[in-house]
C-alpha cells in the first residue's frame, strides 16, 4: 500500500535545527522536506507511561513539532523501573509536566502542549481535533476502545502498542485505509479475566521496545515512507525474542468501521468494559467484605480463629510473607477449593487487594460465606501492622 | 496434532505452558482438547454455553479463523493456531487500595455477608 505522508505542509528549519537533524537531512527518505514536514505535524500522546515515554522522547528527538500529552497521573517511584522520561527529580510531580520538562530539554525547539486530565468522552474530541496522529499508550480497556472510536470518527491513525509482562502488540489501526481495533477486538474481555500490569508485572524493558516501535510507526506515517502496519498485527515476545506479524482484516460487520455502522458518536467506555478507565476520587470506604489490616491484627492478637488466605504466585513469598497462611495461587483456586473449609472464618489476601477481590467472588460463588478481603492487601498490612516487610 | 500458541495472560490456567498439542480435525475440536486438558482455561474461552467468546481471537498460521470458515475451519498436521489476548498493559498505573477493588466486584455479585 503506497503511504502517502500524512502531513503535506513544511515549515523552514533554522540554521540550528538543520544542525540538529543532520542524520535525518542526510537520508533521501526524510530529507529537508521530510524534515520540514515533521516540524509542521503534531502528535497526541496518550498516556506518559511506559510507552509514551519512549514515544514521546523519540518523536521529540526526531523534530515532530508539536505533541500532545495527557495524563492525569503524577509520578511514582515504583514507575522509574520501565517510564523512563521521568527521574528521581520528578517524582511526586504532574507526569504531563515532568515528561514536558525532560521534552524540552531533550529539544526546545519543539512545543510540547500538556493535558492533565483523563481522556474521556467528553474532552476526547476535543484534545484530539488539533493533532494529526494519536498514539495510544494507556493502560486500560475504556480508554483504548476510546481512543479507537475518536479515531475512526475523526478519520485519524491510532498507532496502537500494548504491554503484558514480557509480549507486546503493536498496530496501525485506520479505519480509513484498513481495520480498527473494534475490528480485532469487538468486545473487551469481562473485568478481572485479564490481570492488569501492576498485578502481572511488566518487564521493564517491554515498553521501550513496543513504544519504539510505536514512534517509528508514528514518524513513517507522518513523512509517507515505507510500509506501515495497517492491517497487520505485530506481535513481540521478549523471552522468546521473536516478532510475529498477523494479518488483519476489516470486519464487515464492525460497529463502528462497517458500511453500516452502529456507533456515530462517543459512548460511555467504562459501561461497555464494565470498568472504570480511570481511578475515581472517591475515598475509601470499607465495605462488609473487607477487613483493614489494623483491625484483622487485633483479631488475630485477641485469639480469633482465622484462616489467611495468600492468593499470590508462589515467587512473590520471596517477597514478603504472613506467618501461617495457606498459599493458593489465584490461577488454580477454582480447582483446589476442596483444600478449603467452608465452615471456617477466612482472610483472603494478595499484593494489594485486587486478585484477592477476584478470589472473594469465586469464594462466594462457591458458597463459601465466612470470607473477607484484606484490604489494601500484605503492602497495606506492611503500612499499618509490620512495617518492617517490604511493600513492591 | 496442532500446536496452539498459549498467550502469556491465560498461561496460569495451563500450568506455565507456552505451547499445546491438541488434536482435532477443525478448530472447533481442536480448543475442546485443549481445555479437556486443561479445565481451568475453559471458562475463559468458552461462555456457558459452549460457544467461543466474542473477545478470544484465534489465529491459524497467520489469518483470523473469523476471515477463513471460524471455528469450522479444518486443520492440517503442522498447522499452528494462536490466541490472541486482549491485553491493555502500557502506563499501568500503580496498583492502590481503595477504589480498586469495585473495578473487579460488579453490583450483584457482591459477596453476602458472612453469616
Amino acid at each position: 500500500m503506497a503511504n502517502a505522508p500524512l502531513v503535506t505542509t513544511e515549515l523552514d528549519l533554522s540554521h540550528d535545527e538543520i544542525l540538529r537533524y543532520s542524520r535525518h537531512l542526510l537520508m533521501p527518505e526524510v530529507g529537508l522536506a521530510g524534515q520540514r514536514k515533521l516540524k509542521a505535524s503534531s502528535v497526541l500522546v496518550i498516556g506518559t507511561g511506559g510507552l509514551g515515554s519512549p514515544v514521546a522522547l523519540y518523536l521529540a528527538a526526531a523534530g515532530v513539532g508539536r505533541l500532545g500529552l495527557v495524563d492525569y497521573d503524577r509520578v511514582d517511584f515504583t514507575n522509574l523501573q520501565r517510564q523512563v522520561i521521568h527521574g528521581m527529580g520528578t517524582v511526586g510531580q504532574r507526569k504531563v509536566d515532568s515528561a514536558r520538562a525532560r521534552l524540552l530539554d531533550l529539544n526546545p525547539d519543539i512545543r510540547v502542549e500538556t493535558y492533565d486530565e483523563p481522556f474521556t468522552s467528553e474532552n476526547a474530541l476535543r484534545l484530539s481535533a488539533p493533532y494529526d496522529l494519536v498514539i495510544d499508550g494507556t493502560d486500560n480497556f475504556p480508554t483504548r476502545y476510546l481512543v479507537n472510536d475518536v479515531c475512526v470518527l475523526t478519520h485519524k491513525p491510532n498507532v496502537y502498542g500494548s504491554i503484558f509482562r514480557f509480549e507486546g502488540q503493536v498496530s496501525v489501526f485506520w479505519a480509513d485505509r484498513g481495520p480498527c481495533y473494534r475490528c480485532l477486538f469487538p468486545e473487551p474481555p469481562p473485568p478481572g479475566l485479564v490481570p492488569s500490569c501492576a498485578e502481572g508485572g511488566v518487564f521493564g524493558v517491554l515498553p521501550g521496545t513496543i513504544g519504539t516501535l510505536q514512534a517509528t510507526e508514528a514518524l513513517k506515517l507522518l513523512l509517507g515512507i515505507g510500509e506501515p502496519l495497517i492491517g497487520k498485527l505485530l506481535l513481540f515476545d521478549a523471552l522468546g525474542l521473536s516478532f510475529e506479524e498477523l494479518r488483519l482484516k476489516k470486519n464487515p460487520r464492525c460497529r463502528i468501521c462497517s458500511a453500516e455502522p452502529e456507533i456515530h458518536e462517543l459512548i460511555d467506555y467504562e459501561a461497555f468494559c464494565g470498568v472504570p478507565g480511570h481511578d475515581h476520587e472517591d475515598g475509601h470506604l470499607a465495605r462488609e467484605w473487607e477487613v483493614e489490616p489494623a483491625a484483622l491484627a487485633a483479631e488475630l492478637k485477641a485469639g480469633k480463629a482465622v484462616r489467611l488466605l495468600d492468593v499470590r504466585e508462589p515467587h512473590e513469598l520471596e517477597i514478603s510473607r504472613l506467618p501461617d497462611a495457606t498459599l493458593i495461587p489465584l490461577g488454580s483456586l477454582a480447582s483446589r477449593l476442596h483444600e478449603l473449609d467452608s465452615a471456617e472464618e477466612m482472610v483472603v489476601f494478595c499484593k494489594s487487594g485486587t486478585r484477592s477481590a477476584r478470589a472473594l467472588e469465586l469464594l462466594a460463588g462457591a458458597g463459601f460465606r465466612k470470607v473477607r478481603n484484606l484490604y489494601g492487601g500484605i503492602n497495606e498490612w506492611a503500612r499499618q501492622v509490620d512495617p518492617k516487610l517490604p511493600r513492591y | 496434532m496442532t500446536t496452539i500458541r498459549v498467550p502469556t495472560p491465560l498461561r496460569p490456567y495451563t500450568g506455565g505452558a507456552k505451547e499445546v498439542e491438541v488434536s482435532g480435525e477443525n478448530v472447533t475440536q481442536a480448543l475442546g482438547d485443549l481445555v479437556q486438558h486443561y479445565p481451568d482455561l475453559k471458562r475463559h474461552l468458552f461462555d456457558d454455553t459452549g460457544a467461543l467468546r466474542a473477545y478470544v481471537n484465534v489465529f491459524l498460521n497467520d489469518d483470523d479463523v473469523r476471515t477463513l470458515q471460524g471455528e469450522a475451519t479444518p486443520l492440517k498436521p503442522g498447522d499452528r493456531l494462536m490466541i490472541i489476548p486482549s491485553i491493555a498493559g502500557g502506563a499501568p498505573r500503580e496498583e492502590r487500595p481503595g477504589p480498586s477493588p469495585s473495578a473487579t466486584i460488579r453490583p450483584g455479585s457482591v459477596p453476602p455477608r458472612p453469616a
